[in-house]
């Protein structure tokens, strides 16, 4: 007996705070996972390398200057005075990449947010209330998703173009056809996240914290936005980075196809609607705002993978 | 002598409407709370105790559930009548409920302070700074330590038992006149068990309220209720003073539960009685006592006639045509 006693007593003792780390918060865990995922990582540094291209190069070269047209040096290869060359009237191709691409992204990230509030609103209302709302607004959900999207975009872009006056912002004045095209892709974007968060909801308002929430009294509105979507944010946060992808490219699609947003404002997309006649004959036309998209979308998509590990609940690798 | 009437369940009936059929979970109990009184619900999983509950609070899903009947007055108010946002006024503020499991009824993305501050703010009207006030108090009053720095905790970073404190620390924020605790320890191990009754036997002094407890172990309903219901496939079998069900009971269910019971006062080498039998499904429309085919005292009447719950002693009503202690019908 007492030998144990000794035995134990040997046993070096430690309170319950030294032996244990602090625990990790969610986020930190979150931030692990993202860590280990290199193509997200490289995705995050190389979205914020073009987000300084864009909106830092813009304290160089003026909004003027790239769309100063200088009928003189036409389809000019890159050289040191253009680097990129020039366009058919002569604009300096970097420049324009460079407020392009600031309009590019402003219509990714607007149209995102215009998708999210449509999106999050019509899910969530049709998942937690059910019932004969979830019929009506599934079905209209269900109507806006057969029709492809690229056929919507040209018909509301033909049909609302021009429409809008310009607008000026931040000092800057963007064309009426920025905020059509930023509309019409949020407006056509969102049936997936609706989808999306509808299942989330339906499957998060049976929980019995939920229950527990109701019990207290907690009234409907506060229940839908203060309880259920904190706990679907994941999805919500990865899919809406991923839309962000998707808009820029729909912005290249319809600008290429002349419907979007209409000279001078640059973006990438309507620098490769230039550029079709000239492919072989001038390719820097093309390349630097092609590459820039890709990039672009490549990133973000890469970030919304590694999101998607980082947040996923189940994916338990730390 | 007789305590205010709180409230008063008369004849709820509450079915669910299934892709299999109909499931009659709740058909048509009755009963009575008064101020400051301890009323324990006592059956099997199933048997309905959690659905009347939650249909008096308009916590039902509807669609599939449906309350076919039934008055539920307090306060001279039907609680079954009420819109949703007079219920959501009631809830929480006047009659609480705490659930089954800790582990999963505090939102898992909600910091615990924010989760009992959004209550007080909207019960009380009390400024962010005051409900944060309030909420320490509260934790420490259900006995957490470090309250002020745990608000800002996840549930996730709490135990078991600490998060049934906190979610009894919410339910008890707006001092309730009722507190209906559907099973609160049976998730829980057995010491934290006791050390959450003793709470709630504690605030229950401190508060005044009344509280409706369900179980399905009748050793917690010992300690802590006066009166007990039986209840057995969606009825009220049984409804006695808590001494006078352990040492008299009438209902030949109630008969057998005890007798199923392991006691420390009786001798160990008796095996306990099984009750032979499963309880019936609910899908099918009761007809006749829903106990019958278990029963050891079966007579024909049972079969075709569901007995009504009478009185048969002061205060002691069941529901069964037979007098277990003369064997035959009463």
């Amino acid at each position: 007996m007492s030998d144990t006693t000794e035995a134990l007593s040997a046993i070096p003792q430690f309170a319950a705070d030294e032996l244990e780390a602090p625990p990790l918060s969610l986020r930190q865990l979150a931030w692990r996972r993202f860590r280990r995922h290199k193509m997200a990582l490289f995705g995050a540094v190389m979205l914020a390398l073009l987000f300084v291209y864009c909106f830092g190069g813009a304290l160089w070269v003026s909004e003027d200057y790239a769309n100063y047209t200088d009928t003189k040096a036409r389809l000019q290869a890159p050289s040191v005075s253009h680097p990129f060359g020039t366009d058919t009237v002569g604009r300096d191709i970097l420049a324009r990449t460079i407020y392009g691409g600031q309009i590019s992204l402003i219509i990714g990230l607007t149209a995102m947010l215009v998708e999210l509030v449509i999106g999050v609103l019509i899910g969530a209302l049709s998942g937690y209330y059910g019932g004969w709302l979830d019929s009506i607004l599934m079905r209209f959900t269900e109507a806006v998703f057969v029709i492809p999207q690229l056929f919507l975009l040209i018909v509301m872009a033909k049909f609302f173009g021009g429409k809008v006056p310009n607008l000026t912002l931040l000092g800057r004045t963007f064309s009426g056809s920025v905020v059509v095209v930023i509309l019409i892709i949020g407006a056509t974007s969102w049936v997936y996240l609706a989808r999306i968060v509808r299942a989330e909801f339906i499957s998060l308002k049976e929980r019995e914290f939920i229950l527990a929430a109701r019990a207290i009294g907690t009234p409907a509105r506060q229940i839908i936005f203060g309880h259920i979507l904190p706990n679907s944010i994941a999805p919500i946060i990865v899919s809406a980075t991923l839309s962000v992808a998707a808009a820029i490219l729909s912005e290249s699609y319809i600008s290429f196809l002349g419907m979007g947003v209409q000279a001078p404002t640059a973006t990438w997309g309507n620098m490769l609607e230039g550029a079709m006649n000239y492919i072989e004959e001038a390719p820097w036309f093309w390349i630097f705002p092609g590459t820039l998209i890709v990039l672009t979308v490549l990133s973000i998509n890469f970030l919304g993978d590694g999101l998607r590990d980082a947040l996923d609940p189940r994916s338990r690798v730390v | 002598m007789e305590r205010p009437l709180l409230l008063d369940v008369a004849d709820l009936q509450t079915r669910f409407h299934t892709p299999e059929g109909t499931v009659y979970a709740v058909n048509g109990i009755s009963y009575r709370l008064h101020e400051g009184e301890t009323l324990a619900m006592v059956g099997e999983s199933g048997c309905g105790k959690s659905v009347s509950m939650m249909s008096i609070l308009g916590l039902i899903p509807i669609p599939p559930g449906e309350i076919v009947s039934g008055t539920a007055r307090y306060r001279d108010r039907d609680l079954l009548r009420m819109s949703e946002e007079e219920l959501e006024q009631v809830r929480g503020k006047e009659i609480a409920m705490i659930f089954q499991d800790p582990m999963t009824s505090l939102n898992p993305v909600l910091t615990v302070g924010k989760q009992i501050t959004e209550m007080l703010q909207k019960h009380m009207g009390m400024k962010p700074a005051e409900a944060a006030d309030r909420a320490v108090q509260l934790l420490e009053w259900v006995g957490i330590p470090d309250a002020r720095r745990r608000l800002a905790d996840y549930p996730h970073q709490f135990s078991g038992g600490m998060r049934q404190r906190v979610m009894i620390a919410m339910q008890l924020a707006c001092t309730p006149s009722i507190l209906i605790a559907d099973e609160p320890t049976t998730a829980l191990d057995v010491t934290i068990q006791a050390q959450i009754m003793d709470l709630v036997i504690r605030l229950r002094e401190e508060v005044g309220m009344a509280m409706i407890w369900i179980t399905h172990n009748l050793g917690v309903v010992a300690g802590l209720a006066e009166r007990v219901m039986v209840m057995y496939a969606g009825f009220i079998v049984e409804e006695a003073n808590v001494d006078d069900l352990f040492q008299d009971p009438r209902h030949p269910y109630t008969i057998a539960l005890l007798a199923a019971l392991p006691r420390v006062d009786r001798r160990r080498d008796r095996r306990l009685k099984s009750i032979p039998g499963a309880p019936p499904s609910l899908l099918v429309k009761p007809r006749g006592c829903p106990f019958a085919p278990r029963c050891e005292f079966v007579i024909a009447r049972c079969q075709s006639e569901m007995p009504p719950l009478e009185l048969i002693a002061p205060r002691h009503k069941i529901a069964c045509w037979v007098d277990v202690l003369r064997g035959g019908s009463r």
